[in-house]
């Protein structure tokens, strides 16, 4: 599997998880979208995707991880970075 | 002073999930009693129960909304969106007045047995996720529904164990009453499962009758071996009667008196004292005489101490004037933190039908359960105006007192 092909089913993955589990409407999944002011994804959110990331991807995030993601495609980056093995 | 009547009801009861199923169930003397084989799995001494079906919240409330309810939230959802609507009371409504709450609740155990198994397991806090604490918490219900209906008066949960439902409608009077409110959603809710009951049946408080569940809750029967747990949620919509008057609400009944004491004794064991206590105070408050009450909806669990004492004090107090009773329990089995809600609603729709709903079981008579009128089989009866009694551990102990509406 080529690396871009990996990362389309990670980003496939992370959609699929923030509409069945945070239950964020299709339509708004966007790169650019902004995970609270478009999104509408809280804190309180944030702390399920801890938990959702975690049960999916295998690794844990950080609190303070989360400052610098703003967009949806700030999120796909991240979780590609952290699964992808150096 | 300002009158209190009730202008809107919803239940959520193993009798029925909306008014029209409780009655017709309240009717027929069904019971809703059944025997759970997961209880007898786990180790319980009984594993009789009242059951319901959580309602299917996803499409009707957001994942917030959800996420942060247990499933006694979600049974206290139903019926206070049947209680609103019942009441005329639309979201709009709401958001131009301060509503208040006060539920009786005094449990959440699934979703603290949950949160510490996962911590247990992934040593990690922050695997709980965000919906449990919101779960867990007594005020589970209050918290809840106060934000998913966007109240803004009084907002707290009533802890009094099986007298909870009693007690915030007793307190959701005091506070009409006194002109600090004007209406409040008042109600008991009761969760259902072996979490919260294991240690109770660890009491021998249960009855065992496994082999026949709906003989199992006899209150007041000489043979009764015990209480059948079980739950659901009970909603009254209480309000001034001048609020009432202005919107043009049908008036389901008049809250006339409340009264309270505690044994200030043993932590489980009932007196005849306190709950004597309550009913004259009850009675008092209303201005009402004991002749006046033409049915009392009586605590009686089916356990051999408290069905006496109760029954002792009821006859100090009505004695001479002997007015029907019957305890629902015996259909229902014990509602606990609900009960104090749904047996004013079970009176009320009484009231409304001109009948008193059986005290099913009741073959034979002890000592003290024969000196009152004890109603065995579904009767035709004017009703109006009762008293609904309620009392819990720790000698906590309510009683309300309900009539007609009299202009």
């Amino acid at each position: 599997m080529n690396l871009l092909m990996q990362n389309e089913e990670i980003i496939n993955k992370i959609n699929q998880l923030l509409i069945e589990e945070i239950e964020i409407d299709e339509d708004q999944i966007r790169n650019e979208a902004d995970l609270k002011d478009d999104l509408g994804i809280d804190s309180l959110d944030f702390v399920d995707l801890f938990v959702i990331i975690e049960n999916h991807f295998g690794f844990k995030m950080k609190a303070e991880e989360m400052t610098d993601i703003k967009t949806l495609q700030d999120f796909y980056e991240y979780i590609i970075r952290r699964v992808t093995p150096n | 002073m300002s009158r209190v009547v009730i202008t809107g009801m919803g239940i959520y009861s193993v009798l029925g999930t909306n008014l029209g199923e409780v009655n017709k169930s309240l009717h027929e003397g069904k019971s809703g009693i059944i025997f759970d084989p997961v209880r007898k799995e786990m180790g319980f001494r009984s594993a009789l129960t009242g059951m319901v079906n959580r309602p299917v919240l996803k499409g009707i409330l957001d994942r917030r909304m959800r996420i942060g309810m247990a499933p006694q939230g979600e049974y206290a959802y139903m019926a206070t969106v049947e209680a609103l609507k019942g009441a005329g009371i639309d979201q709009p409504y709401l958001d131009r007045h301060e509503i208040g709450i006060l539920y009786g609740n005094d449990s959440s155990a699934v979703p603290v047995v949950e949160s510490v198994d996962i911590l247990r397991a992934k040593k990690d806090t922050m695997m709980i996720g965000s919906g449990y604490i919101f779960q867990s918490m007594n005020s589970t219900v209050s918290m809840n529904l106060s934000v998913i209906f966007r109240l803004r008066g009084i907002n707290f949960t009533i802890a009094g164990a099986c007298a909870s439902g009693s007690h915030a409608i007793g307190m959701g009077y005091l506070l009409i009453k006194q002109g600090l409110q004007e209406m409040i959603i008042c109600g008991g809710a009761q969760e259902i499962n072996p979490e919260s009951t294991a240690s109770f049946d660890a009491l021998n408080a249960f009855s065992t009758r496994e082999w026949d569940p709906s003989t199992a809750s006899r209150p007041f029967d000489r043979d009764r071996d015990g209480l059948v747990p079980s739950g659901g949620a009970a909603t009254v919509i209480l309000e001034s009667y001048d609020s009432a008057l202005k919107r043009g609400a049908t008036i389901l009944g008049e809250v006339m008196g409340y009264g309270f004491s505690s044994n200030g004794e043993h932590i489980s064991l009932p007196n005849v004292e306190g709950p004597r206590r309550a009913m004259q105070m009850a009675l008092k408050d209303s201005g009402m005489d004991a002749g006046e009450i033409d049915y009392i909806n009586a605590h009686a669990t089916s356990t051999q101490v408290g069905d006496s004492n109760e029954a002792q004090a009821i006859d100090d107090v009505f004695g001479r004037t002997k007015p029907l009773v019957s305890s629902t329990k015996s259909m229902t089995g014990h509602e606990m933190w609900m009960g104090g809600a749904s047996e004013v609603i079970y009176s009320v729709l009484m009231m409304q039908d001109s009948f008193i709903a059986p005290n099913i079981n009741f073959d034979n008579p002890d000592e003290f359960s024969a000196k009152l009128n004890i109603v065995r089989t579904t009767t035709p009866a004017e009703i109006n105006a009762f008293l609904s009694n309620s009392f819990g551990f720790g000698g906590t102990n309510s009683a309300l007192v309900i009539r007609k509406i009299i202009d």
